[in-house]
């Protein structure tokens, strides 16, 4: 039996000048699970996800999310329909509360329990004690956990992360998954991600993008096996 | 109560009682001082809370002025009917030039503001035949009234400039604790995440844009029936400057900042021109020795040397 496809992409296409950054992509994202992006770096994976949310704009192809046509809505109007992105650059309101940050992604769509689910949000990601602290003088590591409260905050049917484990210590990376295996399958999971061992650990499905094409799509031990991905990727 | 209200009422307080204390010369000054704050908080919506920096505000303030006493003098409206269309006029008005400016970002939004303010100084002048261009003309004393309250004298003028100014301030503190405040700030501090975060820039900008040019409209209203006179330079580059300083001097995105600043400016040209006719190299000097020591001006200094509860 199928499962329930949340997302799935045709043709995409995004070209920056002779650079063919995504190529011609076909992808289908299952609900429920989570998915991990990987491949070299300038393999596209950004730009992909970008396309995803809206950030690029499509050059060709189309984008089908939750059985609607996304491909040209504005990233503002995707967030809505429920597609949350977190940066591979840690972007939060440095000059804002860790509060704040939280109560931006919150505030439009609960105004009245926004000082509970704000909490919620941050006790999640374990940062409840920091509410009040300036959200750009917390350690890096917190930065990324700050980030993905946000993402979480947005309640969002598809959550794309960008490297989310990047810089964090083992401690924290072992925090991070058992959060995201929390989120699922009420939650759907587009994991880029460089640390093969959150991807083998964490990913129901892996994609390999490798010159903004997919190399090979399959469950982590196909992906293991598969001989393409070895040369390209892995290392041989 | 939280302290920060409690500040922003004795401000109020203060002022109120500063009428039974100042000789009347000062009496007359911090009632200009009280409307040119109105104009100036709005400044600040956009520019120290949205982060736009509109180098145009006077087309907004001259929309005010020149809808109420215009509406006076030519269109025969009662007192009170002008002011109020003073205010839409300032928002209406933003509001159109708004959805084009906003188009642009940065630099360029300057450049466009600048010459949307600059094209309404010309049209002023070139409609001479109503507006007396620079001349300007008066408001009659009869029309300075709404019932037996004449705002032509001292004490009502007063009441009536701290009335605006309470109300915008008061209003000023609740929009930048409110969830609309904060996806404001959001545009100023990171737009990027703000759209990735579900909100329509645009959308958001144009809002702060148009609260602004309500300010400005109201101060510009308030500024004609207070004080009787309706000039083309009250819409000259100046006035978009003029919001401009008071707010860096007092701290951009601060409630009361643009008070302080507006006060602060208004009597260090009042004292220097005693001195000097080259007033202005004072003010330069003043803003010079801010920029170095204060860039985020002094309630901006304030909050960031501990007092970070200062909305």
């Amino acid at each position: 039996m199928a499962a329930l496809t949340l997302l799935s992409a045709r043709a995409l296409t995004r070209h920056f000048g002779g650079l063919k950054a995504v190529s011609n992509v076909d992808f289908d994202l299952q609900a429920g699970k989570v998915h991990a992006l990987i491949g070299p770096n300038g393999a596209g994976k950004t730009t992909f996800v970008s396309l995803l949310c809206g950030r690029v704009p499509v050059q060709s192809g189309s984008i089908v999310f939750d059985g609607r046509d996304i491909t040209h809505l504005a990233a503002n109007v995707r967030v809505d329909l429920g597609i949350a992105y977190t940066f591979q650059i840690t972007s939060i309101y440095a000059g804002l509360s860790t509060f704040d940050n939280v109560a931006l992604a919150v505030q439009r769509q609960h105004r009245d329990t926004l000082q509970t689910e704000v909490m919620a949000a941050l006790t999640r990601v374990g940062l409840q004690d920091r509410a009040d602290q300036m959200a750009g003088t917390l350690a890096y590591g917190h930065q990324r956990l700050l980030e993905i409260a946000m993402g979480l905050a947005l309640s969002p049917k598809l959550l794309i992360l960008d490297e989310p484990t990047q810089g964090l210590a083992n401690a924290e990376i072992a925090h991070f998954k058992t959060l995201i295996r929390g989120v699922t399958p009420a939650t759907t999971v587009l994991l880029i991600e460089h640390n093969m061992d959150v991807v083998m650990d964490l990913a129901d499905q892996i994609t390999v993008l490798n010159f903004g094409q997919i190399l090979a799509t399959g469950t982590p031990a196909q992906i293991r096996a598969n001989a393409a991905v070895q040369t390209a990727y892995l290392g041989g | 109560m939280s302290r920060a209200l409690a500040l922003h009422l004795a401000v109020i307080a203060a002022l109120f009682a500063a009428q039974f204390l100042v000789p009347p010369y000062h009496h007359t000054n911090l009632a200009r001082i009280m409307v040119l704050s109105v104009f100036a908080m709005g400044y600040n919506i956009a520019f120290g809370y949205t982060g736009l920096l509109s180098l145009g505000h006077a087309l907004f303030f001259g929309a005010g002025l020149y809808a109420t006493g215009l509406g006076i003098e030519q269109f025969g409206l009662t007192t009170a009917v002008a002011l109020l269309a003073g205010l839409l006029a300032g928002g209406i008005v933003a509001a159109a030039s708004g959805v084009l400016a906003l188009r642009t970002g940065g630099v360029s939004f300057m450049i466009v503001t600048l010459m949307f303010a600059q094209a309404g100084y010309l049209t002023i002048l070139y409609f001479g035949a109503y507006t007396r261009g620079d001349e300007g003309f008066v408001i009659a004393r009869a029309a300075r009234a709404i019932g037996p309250v004449d705002f032509s004298a001292d004490t009502p003028r007063y009441l009536a400039a701290l009335a605006l100014f309470s109300v915008a301030l008061l209003v000023n503190f609740a929009l930048v604790r409110s969830a609309t405040g904060r996806s404001m700030i959001a545009m100023r501090e990171n737009e990027d995440r703000s759209l990735m975060l579900g909100y329509n820039p645009f959308r958001v900008k144009l809002l702060a844009l148009v609260i602004s040019g309500l300010y400005a409209g109201a101060a510009g209203a308030a500024y004609g029936v207070l004080f009787g006179y309706v000039g083309a330079s009250f819409a000259g580059i100046q006035y978009s400057i003029l919001p401009l300083l008071y707010v860096l001097m007092g701290g951009a995105g601060t409630v009361l900042g643009p008070f302080l600043g507006a006060l602060l400016m208004f009597y260090l040209i009042d004292i220097s021109s005693g001195y000097t006719t080259a007033h202005l190299a004072v003010v330069g000097g003043a803003l010079l020795v801010l920029v170095l020591f204060a860039p985020k001006g002094i309630l901006g200094a304030i909050r960031e040397r501990g007092a970070r509860w200062l909305p």
